[in-house]
Parts: C-alpha cells; structure tokens; sequence
C-alpha cells in the first residue's frame, strides 16, 4: 500500500532588477492578482501563489512562487533590501526555496546579469527567464547560447503572452528533483579580494555556514554591505568587526568587486555577439525629447494633472447622480416596507445612508486609478520624478518622493506604505509625515460635495469654476505639503540628503488588464474600508445622534404621509403639510442628543472658522475617517427632516438657514471647511498605518497634533480674512 | 574631467566614480564601472537632474554626484 506522505511543494522564488516584468511573469505563472506596475521598485509586498508545473513523464508537481521586491543588487544597505537576501537563503521564518527564478530583460542584459552572477555564486539552483526579448529585437541573445555560456537552464518568457511559462516551471521543478546545479558562469576575483573573503568567511556565523561557494558569496555580500551607516538587523557584532577591519586595509573593495563581476559579465556577452540595445530606446527617445524638454515637458506635465482632475469631475458626476437617486429610492423602499421603529431608524438612516454616501464616490476613485494605472504603466510615473527632482530636493527629499506623494492623492494609506521604496529611515519618515496632507481619494468626496453644492456651474475666463476650484484646492495642498516638507525636514526630522539614483525605464504602451485590475482593486479596498470603519462609525455616530430619544411616537405618526409626498414628487418639491412640525421635533431631539451637545461644546471653537455646530458634529464624525463627514452631515439632516432624507446632500446644504435667515453655507464657509479638511488628519487609517510603519505611537500623535494645528489655523485666517474682505 | 563637462550627446568613457559609499556602489552596480561608456543625453528642467545613456538603459542623477564620476570623451561633441 502507497503510503500518502504530505509535504510542502517547492519554493520558486522570483528574483529580477525592477521594470523587467517580473510581477508580469508572475501573474501569468500563477493567474493571481498581484499587481503589476512599470515604475521602478513598484513591486514590495511579498506575493505568492501556488503553479502546477508539468514534467517531461507526464506528471504534476506543485510549486508555490514567490515574488520578490525588484532589485538591482543583493548588496544591502536598509532593512528593507535585506529582504532579497533573507529570501533567497530562507533565513527567518519563510520557506527555503527549492529554486531562483531570475528573470532578466533581455534588452538590458548586462545590468541583468549582474544580478545572476551574485545569485549563480550562492549555489542554489536558478533558471533564468529572459524576458522581454521581443522588446529587444535583435539585442535579445538566443536562449540556448546564453544558456551554454552560464550554464544554468535559460527560457525565454513573456508575461504578456505567457510564452515560455509552462517550460519555466518544468526546467524549475527538473531543477528542484535533480541533482546539483554546476554553473560554468563565475566572476574571477583578484587574489587579494579572495584572501580577504576567506578571514570574513571565518567570522560568519554557524548558521548562514553551507558549502565554500555559498560562504564566499556570504563574504562578499557582507563586504559590500556592511559599513557604519548601513541599516541592517541581525548583524553579529563579529562578523561587522571583521569587515571593518578589512575595509580598513585601504583596498577599494566596492570597485574589486563590481568591476570583477562587469569584467566576466561584459566577456560573456561579447560572446553572445548581440546587437545594439540603444536600438530599441529610439521611441522612448523620441518621446523623450519632448517629454522631458524643459518647457514642453513641464507643460506637458501639467496638462496631464489638468486633464486628469477635470475628467475626474466631468465623467464622474452622471455616475454619482445615478448612484444617489438610486439610495434614495432604496431609503424609501424600506421605510415604506418596514415596520418603524429604531431598527428601521438604524437601517435606514444609519446603514443605508453611510454606505450609500460611500459608495457614491466610486466613480471618482475608478477613474483616478485608472489614470494612476497608466501613468504607471507606461513608465511616465517615473519621469514625473526626473521633471520633480529639482523641487523635491528643495524639500530634503528626492524625486522618488514623489511617487508616494502622488498616491497621497490617492489614499494616504498605500501611500504610506509605498514610502517603503525609499531608501532611508529618515526619507521615509518625512515622507510619512507629508503624505497625509496630500488630497487623498477620501477628501474628494467633501470637495465634491461642497465645490458642488456652493459654487456655481459657470466658467471664469472659460475654465469651468469648479474644475478650477478643483485643481486649486489641489494646488494648496501641494504647497502647504512643501511648507510641512520643508519645515518638518529642517526641524523635527532632520537629516543629511541622500543622492538620487532613478531609473526611467523604456516607454511602454499602458495595458488596460493590470490597470483594470487595480482600479478594481482599489475600488474594492475602498468599499471594504466603508464597510468596516465607515459604517461601524456611521451607526455609532447615528446613535450618538439619535439617543437620548425623545418625542418620538409624534415623529412617526407623520412619516407615512410625508413619505408619500416625496415619493410621488420630484426631490425639489415644497414640504408636506405636517413636515414642519415633526422637523421642529427632530431638530429638538437632536439638539439633546450626545453626538449634538459635543458639537456644541465644540462650536465656540470652531465658530471664528464659519462653522456651525451641525459641521462641528460633521466634523466629530469624521475623526473615523474623512469620508464619515458626508455620511454624518447626511444623517445630522436626515435626523433633522425625515421627510426630506432623500433629497441629495447637494440639495440639502445649499437650502440650509442660520436663525436669521442667511444661509449657514457661503462659498466663504464651503472654502474653511474645505481647507479644513485639506489639513486636518481625520483618518484613523492613516494614523494606525503610520504607527505600524514607525513601530510607536510618537509619530501617529505628532502626526494629528501638527495637521489639525494647521488645519485650524489655516481654515482661522481664510475665514476671518474673507469676512474683514467682505465675502 | 566629469560628467558635467561632457556635452549634452558626447559619448565619455568612466574613468573613476567616487562620493558617499552607498551611492557609489549603486551606481558601479548599475554598470558604471571604469571603462563603461557613457552619455548626458539632458538636463531636467531648473537644471537638475541629468538624464544618463549607459549600457543599454536610462538613469537620473543630480548635477552634484554628476561631478563625481569622472570621465574621458571619447567621440566628438
């Protein structure tokens, strides 16, 4: 009887350089749904997913793949390039894998190979996936000849087309069974260098000890990571004091070892007798030459943004109209089909609302994915970087920063997270603690709601008003996120600057799938945040809103008939008969209610900023996240009128009064509010990303303290300034 | 002579790259090795970054770690 032993499949692990389609190759190996992106160092999470590879005698065997961050080096200096090495050998708790997969682009070979010659020394099986090869025409080598000059198999792959996929996975898996590799490739280092290896070899500890190949490789690893600046964890003390010590000899042991590896790298390709690899850069440089022109670059740059912000406002707006009618009509469906009482209350004013006001900012979130999905994918992310470098350093920060920063206006908290690609603690921080003040995709929805409902459709020397509204809110942002950057750089996070190092990799034209499967996945991401924080924080804050509960028996006895009159009328239409009485009642009950007497308390506050206490309350619920505010300044109306619950928000604020008649919502109030928000940090997301990220809750608190100061202060000065203008 | 005195197109070989030690060694691992040919194919605008043609692909680095690779020109201007 066959005995079923369990056992774990084979570890593949994806190495390569960024921008060689690794995360590509990856997706079409596993079918998962990583994403894919052409800005350099676009891949950091670890993603993993498991493949069938085919034998040549007919069976299957299961691999699990791993896809590393892109890397041009095994040599490290942060914690964070550490993570390609602990990979590839298995330290800590991941699996040790069976084989590397080194995926190369094959029109940029020699930078590619610099990266398999470091893998080849470490002896543990590699298959080389050259990549690309259609890209580089006649700079592609033939598969077979770079495979007999390594000596480990090479396939020719392509993401795209999964061409070289099911053969990749075989050779791996053959790889995995059979026995071990010999490579023919290997780098001759100079005696001196090879001397030295070997007394670092003698202080690495037991652990990281295997073969000698594999302890050489170690040495020079540690050699040309190790220094008194570098970042790295779980050093011995012992083998940092023999690299010092060798280092201290006085060779140049970076320059031994790099031009070693170029010198074997370059004889194996003169070899290969390739064609000329500037061959393919003709387009990107071509499209370079005005892209990155100092004055059609920039203009073109900012055309770009412009195009990108009005779209956003433009095609966005039919969708959210037909997303708001359709709530309102869900309001009224089940009002109308419940039983009242306080379930249906929750139900309809506390779940439906939140969630609906969420959701209605889709389409936006849809479509600034979409144009962050190209700009990735064509390789122009990283030239925003290269027009932005000048202006970023004047921050303390590089050109790289930027990207992050960009994301920003999507959603801090990737954002944060992609803060990851940089290079040093410091970098990082600041970045950090800038992000949050960039327009982020849950701020769009208050200045949709506010641009849309305060300021006229009309254009002013003709621009349309509210595009411009847009991209100057966009505009202020940026400059006061210079400011922070700039003061914060120079205060509370210091640091010397670091030299920029981008890469602009080759023009490609944008894919519709992987941005398509972004947009999808931020679409997806954003509803689970509403489904979670949001609607957790909008029936909270309905309950604060609604108890203590009083009166309400008068309430209820009214719904049906107002109910009926707004159904059968347009949302514009006069008040039913017994409305006015029951929102007496309303507004009585949630002037006692908890949510309301904070807001109260808090209005002397924020009354020197145009804001009454209903934005005060707004503005209490927002502290969940940003977005909350439209869902609670719907629920403090739809409390204050059941009646009229299914007007839409819009609607409802412009038709708002003071007591004495004035409307509580100027333009003047619209753009306080509107920079409150701008500054303040209302996301409790974000703070918790930043305490995970910095390891302590310093941060998160400086971070909340120094925003709602600005935002205050800031939204102070707009508002009392337009008041002495006459606004 | 170094990067920055190559004019914007003339083809320099690497004689010597030197600076801070991580991002010397990044670039000699990008293939900036002595002996390497290299190009200043532009200049971003406000006058940094500069964009460089070596080996097959493009890279940016600021005016001031430019001047510390130094270089030969091979080709005419």
């Amino acid at each position: 009887m066959n005995q079923v032993v369990p056992t774990a499949p084979d570890v593949l692990l994806l190495v390569g350089n960024p921008n060689v389609g690794k995360t590509s190759l990856f997706n079409s190996l596993t079918g998962s749904r990583a994403r894919v992106g052409n800005y350099p160092g676009i891949t950091v999470d670890r993603r993993s997913g498991r493949a069938g590879a085919r034998l040549a005698d007919g069976t299957t065997r299961e691999l699990e793949l791993v896809d590393v961050p892109g890397t041009y080096s095994l040599a490290a200096r942060s914690h964070e390039e550490q993570i390609t090495l602990g990979a590839v050998l298995g330290m800590g708790s991941k699996a040790r894998p069976s084989v590397l997969v080194a995926v190369v682009d094959a029109a940029q070979l020699s930078r590619c190979l610099y990266l398999v010659a470091q893998l080849i020394e470490l002896r543990i099986p590699l298959v080389v996936a050259l990549n690309m090869a259609d890209e580089a025409g006649r700079a592609a080598p033939e598969p077979a000849a770079l495979e007999r000059l390594l000596g480990v198999p090479v396939v020719t792959t392509n993401g795209q087309t999964g061409l070289g996929g099911e053969e990749l996975l075989r050779r791996a898996a053959e790889l995995a069974l059979g026995p071990p590799q010999l490579p023919l490739f290997h780098v001759p280092y100079p005696e001196a260098l090879r001397r030295d290896l070997d007394r670092v070899v003698e202080s690495l500890p037991p652990a990281w000890r295997s073969n000698v190949e594999r302890d050489r490789a170690l040495a020079l690893w540690a050699l040309s990571s190790l220094d008194e600046h570098d970042e790295l964890v779980d050093i011995p003390v012992e083998l940092r004091d023999r690299v010092t010590e060798v280092l201290a000899s006085g060779r140049d042991v970076d320059l031994e070892i790099s031009a070693s590896r170029y010198g074997a790298i370059d004889a194996l390709l003169a070899q290969l007798e390739l064609g000329d690899a500037e061959q393919r850069l003709q387009v990107t440089e071509r499209l370079d030459r005005v892209l990155l022109h100092p004055v059609s670059g920039f203009v073109a740059f900012l055309l770009a943004m412009l195009v990108v912000f009005q779209t956003l406002f433009a095609w966005a707006d039919p969708a959210i109209s037909l997303i708001e009618r359709a709530i309102s009509s869900l309001q009224q469906f089940l009002v109308e089909a419940l039983p009242h009482g306080i379930l249906t209350d929750l139900l309809v004013e506390g779940v439906v609302l939140g969630v609906g006001n969420v959701i209605v900012f889709l389409p936006q979130i849809l479509l600034l994915f979409f144009f962050i999905g190209l700009l990735e994918d064509s390789g122009y992310m990283a030239r925003i970087a290269y027009l932005m470098d000048r202006i970023m350093r004047a921050l303390g920060l590089h050109g790289r920063a930027f990207v992050p920063l960009l994301s920003g206006f999507a959603c801090a908290v990737p954002a944060i997270l992609a803060t990851r690609t940089l290079e040093r603690k410091r970098d990082k921080l600041l970045t950090m603690m800038v992000v949050p003040l960039m327009t982020c995709s849950a701020r769009l929805p208050v200045y949709t709601l506010i641009i849309g409902a305060l300021f006229p459709v009309d254009s002013f020397v003709g621009l349309p008003t509210q595009g411009l509204l847009m991209v100057g809110m966009y505009v202020f942002r940026l400059i006061i996120s210079f400011l922070a950057a700039w003061v914060l750089g120079r205060t509370a996070i210091r640091g010397r600057a670091v030299p920029l190092i981008l890469e602009l990799p080759p023009y490609r034209r944008p894919r519709l799938g992987p941005t398509v499967r972004m947009m999808r996945e931020k679409a997806a991401q954003f509803l689970s945040e509403a489904g979670t924080v949001i609607l957790a924080a909008t029936i909270v804050l309905w309950a604060l809103l609604s108890f203590p509960r009083a009166g309400e028996n008068v309430a209820s006895d009214c719904r049906p008939s107002q109910l009926a009159g707004t159904a059968k009328s347009s949302s514009r239409a006069p008040l039913p008969a017994c409305s006015a009485e029951s929102n007496s009642r309303q507004s009585a009950r949630l002037d006692n209610s908890y949510g309301a007497r904070l807001g109260k308390t808090l209005e002397p506050a924020l009354a020197p900023l145009g804001f009454d206490w209903k934005i005060a309350t707004g503005i209490i619920g927002a502290f969940a996240a940003r977005e909350v505010f439209i869902s609670t300044m719907a629920l403090v109306y739809g409390i204050g009128e059941v009646d009229d619950e299914a007007l839409p928000l819009r609607d409802r604020i412009r038709q708002e009064r003071r007591a004495d008649g004035q409307p509580v919502y100027t333009p003047l109030v619209g753009l306080s509010l509107m920079i409150f928000f701008a500054l303040a940090c209302q996301c409790m997301s974000t703070l918790a990303v930043v305490k995970r990220e910095t390891n302590g809750y310093k941060w998160p608190a400086f971070l909340f303290v120094y925003m709602t100061a600005l935002a205050y202060a800031c939204s102070f000065i707009v508002y009392q300034g337009g008041s002495l203008l006459g606004f | 002579m170094t990067l920055l005195d190559l004019k914007i197109g003339q083809l320099g070989r690497v004689e010597e790259v030197s600076g801070e030690r991580s991002f010397r060694r990044r670039l000699l691992e990008l293939g900036l090795v002595p002996g390497t040919e290299v190009r200043v194919l532009r200049v971003a605008p406000f006058g940094d970054p500069l964009e460089l043609g070596a080996r097959g692909c493009r890279l940016s680095i600021r005016r001031k770690e430019a001047a510390e690779i130094r270089v030969t020109a091979v080709g005419p201007s």
